[in-house]
Parts: C-alpha cells; sequence; structure tokens
C-alpha cells in the first residue's frame, strides 16, 4: 500500500461509480484496547460484503483523508485514511493506519465479492 | 512442575499465535514426547491489526500470511496434526453456540484426547476467546465426569489472580526455551515488535522476562463448579 495520493484515488472512486460493487467497512481499536486501559471505552464496527450502487464518491481533507460515498437514498463514509491500492484482482483498497502501522479503519470496494 | 504424562492432547484455540505465547513449550514437551497432539485453530487472525509502518500487507492479504506463519510455527512446534478450522477472526461469540459446542465435541471424538489445553472462559480478555472457552466447556461438560478429559484453561485477564488465586499448573519448559522463541518468531506479523523488547530483557536478564519465556501456567477447570451458562 501507498501513501493516498488524493488524484490518483478520485480517480479509482470514480472508477467504480454507478455499478454494483461489494463493500468492506471496518474500523477497530482491537480487542485489547480495555485490557491494557481499563478506561478506554472500545468501539468498532465491520461490514463485509455489502452490495451498494453509489452515484458518486469523493475524497477530502489533507490526510488522514475521507471518503464518502453517496448512495440513491443514504451514504456511506469513512475518516482516517493514510493508504490506497488497486490491487491485483482491480479491488481499491484503502486503510488509515496509526503511528504504530496498526489498521484503524478500512474503507475497499470490489466487484467481486470479497473472501 | 514436570508435565503429566497424556495419552493425547487437544489444543483447541481461536487465533494463529495464541499458542505461542503460553503453551508452545508445553506443545514443544509432548510432541517430543511422541505423545499425539492436535492443534486445532479456529480462524485464520484475519482482523489482525499490525499492517507495519511503511504497511507490508492488506486487509485481503494479511490471512494468507498469518495462514502461512501458522504452518512454520507448528513445523517448529512439532505438531504433525494442525486442522484450521474455517471461522472468521472476531465473530465467534456471534455464531451459533451450539454449532461450536458441537464443533469441539466432534473434535473431542475423533482425537479422544485425555488433555485438553484452552482458554479459561471469563478470564481470557478477547470475545473470540471467551467464545472458544466457552464451547469448550459446553462440549465437555456433556461428557460423564469419569470420562472427561482434564481442561487446562490459560488465563490473563487483569483480575486472574486476584479472582482463582495462583495458577493449579506450572510448568517449567526452560528445555523448550529456543522452541517456543521460534514460535513466536514464526507469527512475526503479529509479535516482531514485542520480540524486540523481550528479546532485549532476557539478553539483559530480566528475571520477569526469563519466568515468563520459561514457565507456562494453567488452572484446571472444575467442572463441579462450572459457572459458563
Amino acid at each position: 500500500m501507498k501513501p493516498i495520493d488524493t488524484t490518483t484515488v478520485q480517480s479509482w472512486i470514480d472508477s467504480f461509480a454507478n455499478e454494483e460493487i461489494y463493500l468492506h467497512l471496518e474500523t477497530t481499536n482491537g480487542a485489547y484496547a480495555s485490557h491494557f486501559n481499563e478506561n478506554f471505552f472500545s468501539a468498532g464496527a465491520y461490514i463485509r460484503n455489502a452490495q451498494v450502487h453509489y452515484e458518486h464518491g469523493k475524497i477530502v481533507g489533507d490526510g488522514p483523508y475521507r471518503v464518502g460515498l453517496k448512495l440513491a437514498i443514504g451514504w456511506v463514509y469513512a475518516e482516517g485514511l493514510t493508504h490506497a491500492m488497486l490491487d491485483e484482482e482491480e479491488r481499491l483498497l484503502m486503510a488509515g493506519h496509526d503511528q504504530q502501522g496498526k489498521l484503524a479503519v478500512a474503507l475497499q470496494i470490489s466487484r467481486t465479492p470479497f473472501e | 512442575m514436570n508435565i503429566q504424562e497424556q495419552k493425547s492432547v487437544l489444543v483447541i484455540f481461536p487465533h494463529p499465535d495464541d499458542e505461542a505465547f503460553g503453551v508452545s513449550g508445553t506443545i514443544g514437551t509432548f510432541t517430543g514426547r511422541g505423545t499425539p497432539l492436535t492443534y486445532a485453530c479456529l480462524t485464520l487472525g484475519q482482523m489482525g491489526r499490525n499492517m507495519g509502518n511503511p504497511p507490508f500487507t492488506t486487509r485481503e492479504e494479511l490471512p494468507k500470511i498469518r495462514q502461512k506463519e501458522l504452518l512454520d510455527a507448528a513445523k517448529v512446534m512439532g505438531i504433525q496434526d494442525l486442522r484450521m478450522m474455517g471461522f472468521r477472526d472476531k465473530t465467534l461469540e456471534f455464531e451459533d453456540d451450539q454449532k461450536m459446542a458441537d464443533m469441539v465435541t466432534t473434535l473431542i471424538n475423533d482425537v479422544k484426547p485425555s488433555l485438553i489445553i484452552s482458554f479459561y472462559p471469563g478470564y481470557a480478555v478477547h470475545p473470540d476467546h471467551e467464545a472458544t472457552a466457552r464451547a469448550v466447556v459446553r462440549a465437555m461438560r456433556a461428557i460423564p465426569a469419569s470420562e472427561r478429559p482434564t481442561l487446562y484453561g490459560v488465563a490473563f485477564a487483569n483480575n486472574t489472580s486476584q479472582k482463582l488465586g495462583a495458577p493449579h499448573v506450572l510448568h517449567d519448559v526452560s528445555t523448550m526455551r529456543e522452541v517456543k522463541l521460534s514460535a513466536m518468531r514464526a507469527h512475526a506479523s503479529q509479535t516482531v515488535w514485542m520480540l524486540a523488547d523481550l528479546e532485549k530483557r532476557l539478553q539483559a536478564g530480566d528475571p520477569e522476562a526469563k519466568a515468563w519465556v520459561e514457565t507456562e501456567r494453567f488452572y484446571i477447570y472444575d467442572f463441579d463448579k462450572d459457572t459458563v451458562s
């Protein structure tokens, strides 16, 4: 994965607009966050292979970046994205890694279901 | 404490690397003696968070890396019967409880263990560890007491010694030190940062680090005081 170049990522986001896509969206602090700090309020969310169709999508911010996808009657967005790539299966993988290199958020778009 | 002889051993953990930290010395001892040993690893640790800086992998590639690491670690520990059970990381507590218990029952019927090693319910911190521990207990309590294998549970919640007291079983695995370190090294995607610190402390002769590597601690689950729902 490479640090996000917004022009490139914007063109990748555009390439999936207006078709049926599979979406992976995840945020996490890790399962041990409140083991190491009992005052830590641990929260996360995970959606895998949601089938959606977006009218348009946009990447904004100065880094870490935010990506929003406008659906016919709703929205998907993710905040804290730092890295992206189009993988060999032509899937758009975007992720936000913290200073230690730990995954904090992932937003991924594919024309075929994720494994 | 000498490690008791067993007819056969069944190790059940949810994540590749769970076995490395607390049990690899014990596993190495059994495989070294020629005791039949099966390790059932329920997931491929798909939700691991260490991606490196700069990132060395992605959400989609990580499971393949962790599967390879698991195979390498099994080799280091001399495990001949490694079973990858095909569940997804961080979803075990949402699976059907009966289905989970049945999976464990099938393993028990197949392996016929005299000892089962897993997590100790209520003291295992991670939701997948707890779900695994519950499934093991639910499967085992259906077995008549006279035929039931012993269950060694790994417990590491912050309140463990306060609530459960001292571990019931301490294994001296000092002769397995290299096996244990190599098993941890095999799971590099998860352990490389932690190991750098540990190996520095071991070299400096830190007694706490030495004790941690050379001793493995278990609590025996008492089915007469079964607290799993």
